[in-house]
């Protein structure tokens, strides 16, 4: 546990309280979807289909509808033609309604293996799920298209007759019939390439992977007679969920109230609607609520996976250690539709680096796989799994040291990104000043077939629009409410920054999660936001309910406006010193006054942030059968401010065992007919605690100017460096390099054995 | 899931009476971690289940001057905490200590594992290696069968359809005799083996020559496998790299190994290899009395 | 089918009976029929661990039993581990030492690190590592995880 004393001028800030969620998470009180019961409650099971691509002929329901126990069946028809195709989502680009309609259950055509295109509520699961097997439906089989390069290819099957072009933050341009395209550059490459003195291309390639939060899909809902629809699920964005709802089922937003429960995991899974509509129509069916609780296998194969790739570089240095030119091939995985997470990848492939003349051409690529969705730190972690093992690779052809070689090229605030804008202000130097002095860098590593390697990331935060309401209440107590749902600890990080800024203890304040009738607008719990977008805007709303306060003290003291100020809970009177009234005493003395006071805002904080990370790991490799085990591991990550150490500690930690586990073990493995093979906790390995050493951390403090404490956000850029690093500290204990991820036993034998020749002669 | 009924009989008359009557839709449930779960998918749906628990022939753990008894129905769990079993025949702890997590080996059984008939059960092996005998039981009477004859295919045995698998039985080891299990797995927790090895070595007096050995290999051919030949290649043989390595690699050209979600055919023959080389090193040591958990 | 059976178990030092189908797991009894909600489902098919339960003593997946093998069992839940209001010292480690980001497996872990406490005392890293292997965490990366359950042994 970090040291709790207040340092640098912070009472709250900085220290480690425990959370006020969770005494009800350890003893089992906590509520989360599926421990949600409403009397008369249905239970609703959905049809999946087995094949990756095929028309829809014909749907049978009758023998479903027949059996005892079920209350209503639902298919695609019973999903309207959507009234607003297209939904404008401002920044984060344009989302295509009718597609996540058509995601959530299909009309004319099924897209992947697991794609809905039935569902059924019975008075208990188990009916359910017989009576779905009763359905009966007619297929006209198409040829699946499993990866991006045969979707890219000339003779490749078309998946959709047309398409919306992906959005998802910057937008593409339809370029062939399964792929749209984003080309972003500086400066004159070729130039660049005949001024360098050494050229690698290499390609690189990732399977398509899952968060795995271990918390299902889950969502009950009621449709009543007044077309009033109430919805309690886990979701990363309960005001995204509402109008995306809207939209799919066609009642007024204002009808919708979605109630966020507690959620286990996301991950940036958990934002998008996968059954909630489902559900609402066969509540409005059968006119009672209705539960639908994905199964684990259903999860992996129709939720939102992240995207399988294929990486295409080529890199050019002079001889003393300057980058001169790069080419990035960068083709992501979109799923079923249209949208996946190209933009972010594109962004941070090269972030952490000068390079005069640079192309990237990124694209979006449609396969029979499900709709590809943020995973924590979107794109990045396939884009620094080649990048950062081409720049270890020219350091290593070059002689040189891999931080010396990123010293030679890194990139500082102000210079200028490759799309364009300059890098806000971040000290990138001393995180690498930090690695080099750190004993596990300079600690010898002996043993045969161990090695060590090191992966650096810039990631960019995401800010935009937060809401926050705050109550003061008689006995001092003050409540809190924000619209962004708690994933890992964020009630207590937005109470601290409320404390800190009120002046009071932490205890003193309550924070909750609202529901969307109950507070503003706010974007989902995504994009290492939360701490950072929602802690300004409760700092904001502090700042107003203090001025409040004054104002009210002022009334009190009955001493002119501007005579009363406050600090660390105390006001005081500036015309009569001497003269002060503690928080409590104030809010104790409001009914005099006009009453408790509360303030609500919805605010806006600046995006891209700049977050870094180097992670450095030693591992060992068996040769013969090809296992690697993490030795060692340290993750170096500037969060601006820490606001709760030890959770912000447990981010670094839980993001780089994610990113071990994309990078050793994790994959979807489907069959040639494009039926997902791994669909279970057994054979997709998250990895378990046997599999990792304790982690340690190394948290370094460059303030972010546009939070009034500096913070950051440090939810996901952990999760990119893993596979690079593990990738270069294999290269150091065996020699060969791995350009497939994951880096499996299978791969690294062969790649073991297949090096084996060349060392002999 | 399809409901059924559940029956508990408490005799094995009673349970094999059952059996007969119920022949071909109905299910013996032991530890369940199996069952339970292909009769949540489909994959099995009984109209009766049978609960092999509560009848004292199947839950018995017994060693008896030397040998040991394993009623069907007795959990990894117990036998991996039986101190006797771990010193006399380790091979059997190491398996029962791999399979699932500790939950999983809280119920999964050794029986349930053999009739469930997985090419990568991982407590066959080890029994096979140690000339286990499985006692098997029905309303015709009762019958022995060589443990290795038991798995005919991927989830196939030879039991009939009204037959119980009451109990495993092992012979006591000799003096000079060691045994180990390995598997690999991806992970190093809570997987399916992409290849297991279990050896067992009979060593002569000095300790340096093996008199007998038995091999048998996991994840890598239809059932797990007795090589006999590998065994057999041993016998006379000192202890050193290089018999070790021949046997290992007879144990490899009999794999017929397949390519899937876990595991390839080039990556599965490799590990039987290693795999069978490493154990039978470490039955060795053991053999020669040396502690390895 | 068969209808329902008449269960008496013992559940967190409770007599209690209780209807159930033959088909239903003591996880789906435990959550949808007894409400004690706390023991979570994250597979149905004993390879996350979220559904850890102590049934006469021994560590289990309540998904992989039947409710109606309960029959005359003592079952303990996460529900159970406090004494009143005072919490077991695991349960106060792992909120002090952060132990739990999202808390959907926290039930499980502590489940299962209760069962390794009752064995073994005394365990060392290596050993809990070992016997939490069966519980799938994604947001902890296990570390303050595992610390908290050495924590709660130093206490």
């Amino acid at each position: 546990m970090s040291d709790t004393s207040p340092k640098n001028g912070f009472n709250v800030v900085g220290t480690s309280p425990i959370r006020p969620d969770g005494l009800d998470k350890v003893t089992g009180r906590a509520q989360f979807a599926d421990d949600f019961h409403l009397p008369n409650m249905l239970h609703g099971k959905i049809l999946r289909s087995p094949h990756a691509h095929a028309r829809i002929l014909s749907i049978d329901t009758s023998a479903a509808e027949a059996l005892p126990g079920v209350r209503a069946v639902v298919t695609g028809a019973d999903f309207p033609a959507v009234r607003h195709e297209l939904l404008n989502q401002g920044t984060a680009g344009v989302l295509n309604i009718r597609e996540m309609s058509e995601n959530c259950m299909a009309k004319d055509k099924v897209l992947y293996d697991g794609h809905a295109l039935a569902a059924v509520a019975a008075d208990n699961p188990h009916d359910a799920e017989l009576a779905v097997n009763l359905i009966k439906v007619e297929y006209e089989l198409l040829p699946p298209v499993m990866n991006v390069r045969a979707a890219m290819a000339d003779d490749a099957p078309v998946i959709h007759e047309d398409f919306h072009p992906g959005g998802f933050i910057a937008p593409t341009e339809k370029y062939l019939p399964n792929a749209s395209r984003l080309q972003l550059g500086n400066g004159d490459p070729e130039q660049g390439f005949a001024e360098a003195d050494l050229v690698l291309e290499r390609e690189y390639t990732a399977e398509t992977i899952h968060q795995g939060y271990i918390e299902s899909h889950v969502t009950t809902v009621t449709w009543d007679s007044n077309d009033y629809v109430t919805v309690w699920t886990a979701t990363q964005g309960q005001f995204a969920l509402r109008d995306h709802l809207a939209d799919i089922i066609q009642v007024p937003i204002s009808n919708i109230n979605v109630v966020p429960l507690e959620i286990g995991g996301g991950f940036g899974g958990k934002e998008r609607l996968y059954i909630d509509p489902v559900a609402a129509f066969l509540s409005k069916k059968s006119q009672c609520p209705v539960k639908i609780a994905m199964r684990r296998d259903e999860v992996f194969r129709a939720t939102g996976p992240s995207s399988g790739t294929y990486i295409k570089l080529k890199f050019g240095v002079k001889q003393d250690g300057t980058l001169t030119a790069a080419h990035l091939h960068m083709a992501y995985e979109a799923g079923a539709y249209a949208g996946g997470p190209l933009f972010l990848g594109v962004m941070s492939a090269t972030s952490r680096y000068n390079i005069p003349n640079i192309h990237i051409d990124g694209f979006d690529v449609i396969v029979n796989k499900p709709t590809m969705r943020p995973y924590r730190a979107p794109g990045a972690p396939q884009a620094l799994f080649a990048v950062e093992q081409m720049i270890d690779e020219l350091a290593c052809e070059l002689g040189m040291d891999p931080i010396e070689f990123r010293m030679k090229n890194l990139m500082r605030s102000g210079d200028r990104l490759v799309p364009g804008f300059p890098l806000a202000p971040i000290d990138t130097e001393k995180m690498m000043e930090t690695v080099k002095a750190h004993p596990h860098y300079q600690a010898p590593l002996e043993g045969a077939n161990r090695g060590r390697g090191l992966a650096y990331s810039i990631w960019f935060n995401i800010g935009e629009i937060s809401s926050a309401r705050m109550q003061v209440n008689p006995d001092g107590s003050v409540t809190l409410a924000t619209a962004s749902p708690d994933l890992s600890g964020t009630r207590i990080s937005l109470a601290m920054q409320a404390a800190e800024t009120l002046g009071i203890d932490v205890e003193q304040v309550s924070p909750t999660v609202s529901d969307t009738q109950s507070i503003g607008f706010s974007l989902p719990s995504v994009g290492s936001r939360t701490t950072y977008s929602t802690g300004a805007v409760v700092c904001e709303v502090a700042q107003e309910i203090l001025k409040q306060m004054c104002e009210r003290a002022v009334l009190l003291w009955e001493t002119d406006a501007g005579q009363v100020s406050v600090e660390n809970g105390v006001f005081s009177n500036k015309a009569e010193p001497g003269q002060t009234i503690t928080f409590n005493e104030l809010a104790a003395r409001m009914f005099e006054t006009g009453g408790p006071i509360s303030h609500h805002r919805t605010g806006h904080t600046q995006s891209f942030i700049p977050g870094t990370a180097a992670h450095l790991v030693d591992v060992e490799v068996d040769p013969e059968t090809g296992k690697v085990d993490i030795l060692r591991y340290t993750v170096f990550q500037d969060v601006g401010k820490a606001v709760h150490p030890d959770y912000v500690e447990g981010q670094m930690q839980g993001a780089a065992v994610q990113g071990i586990g994309m990078a050793l073990n994790e994959e979807y493995f489907y069959d040639d007919e494009g039926r997902l093979k791994n669909a279970s906790l057994l054979d997709y390995r998250l990895p378990t605690s046997l599999d990792v050493p304790m982690l340690e951390t190394v948290v370094l403090e460059s303030p972010n100017p546009a939070h009034p404490f500096g913070v950051r956000g440090c939810g996901e850029i952990s999760i990119a460096p893993p596979p690079a690093a593990i990738a270069n500290a294999i290269y150091d204990a065996v020699g060969v390099r791995l350009y497939s991820m994951p880096m499996a036993p299978r791969k690294v034998c062969a790649a073991v054995k297949a090096a084996e020749p060349a060392k002999a002669a | 899931m399809k409901d059924f009924q559940y029956l508990a009989p408490r005799r094995l008359d009673e349970a094999a009476a059952l059996m007969a009557e119920h022949a071909g839709s109905a299910q013996l449930l032991a530890g369940g971690t199996d069952l339970l779960i292909f009769m949540r998918n489909g994959r099995k749906s009984p109209e009766v289940v049978i609960d092999a628990k509560k009848i004292p022939e199947l839950t018995r753990l017994q060693l008896d001057a030397g040998r040991l008894t394993i009623g069907a129905a007795v959990s990894c769990r117990t036998v991996w905490e039986h101190p006797e079993i771990i010193e006399k025949f380790p091979a059997l702890a190491d398996a029962a200590t791999l399979i699932g997590g500790i939950q999983i080996q809280g119920r999964a059984t050794f029986g349930g594992n053999l009739c469930n008939a997985a090419p990568s059960a991982d407590t066959v092996p080890p029994v096979i290696v140690y000339g286990a005998t499985a006692h098997i039981a029905s309303a015709r009477g009762e019958r022995q069968a060589p443990v290795e004859e038991i798995c005919t295919g991927p989830g196939l045995t030879s039991l009939a359809p009204d037959e119980i698998l009451v109990s495993l039985s092992i012979p006591a080891p000799q003096a000079n005799s060691g045994a180990a299990f390995l598997r690999f797995i991806p992970r190093n927790e809570m997987d399916i083996a992409v290849a297991n090895a279990a050896a067992r070595v009979d060593l002569d007096e000095t300790g340096e020559t093996i008199s007998a050995a038995r091999i048998a290999i996991g994840a890598v051919a239809p059932v797990p496998l007795y090589v006999e030949a590998a065994g057999a290649a041993l016998a006379g043989k000192p202890v050193n790299d290089g018999s070790i390595a021949s046997a290992a690699r007879i144990a490899r050209d009999a794999s017929t190994p397949i390519n899937d979600m876990r595991g390839t055919v080039e990556h599965r023959k490799q590990l039987v290899e290693v795999l069978t080389a490493r154990a039978l090193r470490r039955a060795c040591d053991r053999a020669r009395g040396e502690k390895i958990q | 089918m068969s209808g329902k059976s008449l269960v008496t178990a013992t559940i967190n030092g409770e007599e209690k009976q209780f209807l159930c189908e033959p088909r239903q797991s003591l996880l789906e009894v435990l959550r949808d029929v007894l409400y004690l909600t706390g023991t979570k489902e994250g597979c149905n098919d004993g390879n996350c661990g979220a559904c850890s339960v102590i049934v006469d003593g021994v560590l289990l997946d309540a998904c992989c039993m039947l409710a109606v093998e309960a029959e005359g069992s003592s079952v303990e839940t996460i529900e159970g581990l406090a004494t009143g209001d005072e919490l077991h010292p695991l349960q106060r480690a792992f909120l002090e030492e952060t132990g739990l980001q999202c808390g959907i497996c926290t039930p499980g872990f502590l489940m299962s690190a209760k069962a390794l406490l009752d064995k073994t005392p005394r365990p060392d890293e290596q050993q809990v590592r070992h016997w939490l292997a069966g519980n799938l965490c994604r947001c902890t990366g296990y570390d303050k995880l595992v610390r908290s359950v050495l924590k709660a042994v130093e206490a």
